[in-house]
């Protein structure tokens, strides 16, 4: 079980107010993801949760049971860092036998698990090795496989993959979610990257500066964002948000289009501009506009390959239905 | 081009003469005094002998059996050892607290440490001898223990501390979010990581403890008298027994300067803390 409930939760550092006070419930079984820019208070947040930050106030409940008093240790919960935080002195067996040994669990039981783990994460062969001698992604899965033998009641991701290159993490992010298909344990996932937050996430939580903008899944939040800056952060590319006399048009103060959602012509449309840079992916093309007149510089993206070139002219027309409107207070109008 | 080619000339040959000219003038004092060691008392002060003589093995024989080298000797271990072990025992757990777990007054406090090594030794003399004459501890191991720990917990914690902060903060959280108790901490993650930094410590602190004269000297008579004492006690006006004090002296500081020798690396290390990472 891992329910975990956020009342009225803040922290001050000094002076400085970086979580004003926030609810938040993540179900047993839930992954979640703090998302939001650096920054924002989703580190602090996840170290309350596990107990390396005090409170300045408000409680937090494990399971309906009050552990806001309660050392990291008594917790019941596995955190992966970003660093890792192996122990340089041990050898991988020892690093992810180490919480087990810390148990007193018998050893028969501890080398019986640790091989379980090792086996589910590759690490067989490299057991007797030292974390000086293994990859960045071999210390990350050493760094998982010493969070899941514990059988804690949630993991705690803190950015585990931003140490890694770009072909590893997406493999690991892959990994991460089979395990969480496989073990159905509360997950709570730090991270930066909002790719990471849609393709892992059940439930995201969009973070700035210390204020909770928006939870939802992330189909939600890319359909409904409810205000500006969760239409802006989710998302890729950016979603092209504007405000003016275009935006009145429509009934709001400002609009938002994502670039899938825009039609492109070279001969007619509602807007016109001029092709900037062209990126070509193969499978799609993303073209940055210039000189529509409506912001600085407008994204649209198309499936396939397209040929256009710097300095043409182009016709846009936003889907209708997938236009996002915002009041002057930046909140979504329906 | 010149200009690299002349610097690296100087830097090639210059540097080591300098190294050389330094250590040399640094060692002499123990050269010779290594060397008087080996003359008569009529010998160490006639200028004629003073590179050329007849060596002899009086003034040791003459100190083990005259002196009892052995019972300061082995007052010096018991002393230096006990008061290296307990400094150690007092100073991981504070600096371990302060380098994991600081405060706003953290700098504040170990700079007051650290001024502590500012006071005059004679300023507290008097007081201290009363102290332990009062209580009955004049002249006694723990007595000499104490002083020796004391005098020395300031530098130890500084030393522990840079060290510790050199650790990275994670892997003692990992070691909480892995279920283990503060004394965990320090047994299995802080001191295998900072193994290298504990020991250089301990041998500075046993080398200051070993060498140290001032309060040894006046702390004790004779049942707990360390080297010190004995090299002391062997100080003679006008220079009348300069073989001899050599060859006490050379007994005294003998068993540090092996120790030392051996430990050349942990030592240099100990020295530059918190100079290099």
């Amino acid at each position: 079980m891992g329910r975990i409930v956020l009342d009225q939760v803040s922290k001050s550092f000094g002076d400085v107010e970086v979580i004003p006070p926030l609810n938040l419930t993540i179900e047993d079984g839930e992954f979640a993801v703090f998302v939001g820019p650096s920054g924002c208070g989703k580190s602090t947040l996840l170290r309350m949760i596990a107990g390396l930050e005090e409170l300045t106030s408000g409680s937090i409940a494990i399971d309906d049971q009050d552990v806001t008093a309660v050392p990291p240790s008594k917790r019941g919960l596995a955190m992966v860092f970003q660093s890792y935080a192996l122990y340089p002195h041990m050898t991988v067996r020892k690093n992810i036998g180490f919480p087990l040994r810390m148990e007193k669990m018998p050893q028969a039981e501890i080398d019986k698990r640790v091989e379980a783990a090792a086996l589910s994460l590759n690490l067989t062969d490299y057991l007797d090795r030292k974390p000086g001698q293994l990859s960045g992604g071999q210390r990350q899965r050493v760094a998982i496989g010493r969070a899941i033998v514990r059988d804690p009641s949630a993991f705690l991701f803190d950015e585990p993959l931003s140490n890694l290159d770009a072909a590893l993490r997406v493999g690991m992010r892959l990994e991460i979610s089979e395990m969480h298909e496989r073990m159905k344990t509360t997950m709570i996932y730090v991270t930066h990257d909002q790719v990471e937050a849609m393709t892992m996430a059940n439930k995201i939580v969009v973070l700035q500066a210390g204020v909770i903008e928006q939870i939802g899944s992330p189909l939600d939040l890319y359909h409904k964002p409810q205000n500006v800056f969760v239409a802006g952060f989710i998302g890729s590319p950016k979603m092209n948000i504007f405000s003016g006399p275009e935006a009145e048009k429509f009934g709001a103060h400002t609009i938002g289009i994502r670039p899938e959602h825009t039609d492109v012509s070279m001969t007619s449309g509602t807007w016109i501009g001029r092709v900037g840079v062209a990126e070509h992916l193969g499978s799609d093309t993303f073209i940055h506009v210039h000189d529509t007149g409506l912001a600085g510089m407008i994204t649209v993206r198309i499936t396939g390959d397209v040929s256009v070139k710097h300095g043409d002219t182009i016709y846009l027309t936003p889907q209708a239905e997938q236009i996002h409107k915002f009041d002057a207070a930046g909140m979504r109008i329906e | 081009m010149a200009i690299v080619a002349q610097s690296s000339k100087v830097s090639r040959y210059g540097r080591p003469v300098l190294a050389w000219g330094v250590g040399l003038l640094f060692f002499f004092p123990i050269f010779w005094m290594v060397l008087t060691s080996f003359k008569t008392d009529a010998d160490a002060v006639k200028p004629e002998h003073l590179i050329f003589f007849t060596p002899t093995l009086e003034n040791y024989l003459n100190m083990t059996e005259n002196y009892d080298y052995w019972r300061f000797a082995r007052n010096s271990v018991i002393t230096a050892v006990s008061a290296t072990i307990f400094t150690l025992f007092v100073s991981i757990p504070a600096a371990y607290a302060m380098a994991f777990n600081p405060s706003r007054h953290t700098k504040d406090v170990l700079m007051w440490m650290l001024s502590t090594k500012m006071l005059p030794a004679a300023a507290v003399l008097y007081p201290m001898i009363f102290l332990a004459k009062g209580i009955g501890l004049y002249d006694t191991h723990i007595l000499v223990i104490t002083v020796l720990s004391l005098i020395n917990l300031p530098i130890a914690v500084w030393m522990l501390f840079t060290y510790f902060k050199e650790i990275p903060k994670d892997i003692i959280e990992a070691g909480k979010m892995d279920g283990v108790n503060t004394w965990g901490e320090i047994k299995e993650i802080l001191i295998p990581l900072a193994w290298g930094g504990i020991a250089s410590t301990a041998l500075l602190v046993f080398i200051f403890c070993w060498n140290e004269a001032y309060w040894t000297v006046r702390l004790t008579t004779i049942d707990a008298a360390t080297l010190s004492k004995l090299i002391e006690g062997n100080r003679a006006p006008e220079g009348l027994f300069f073989g001899r004090l050599s060859a006490v002296s050379t007994a005294a500081v003998g068993p540090i300067v092996v120790l030392g020798w051996f430990c050349q690396k942990q030592l240099v290390q100990g020295l530059t803390f918190g100079a290099v990472k």
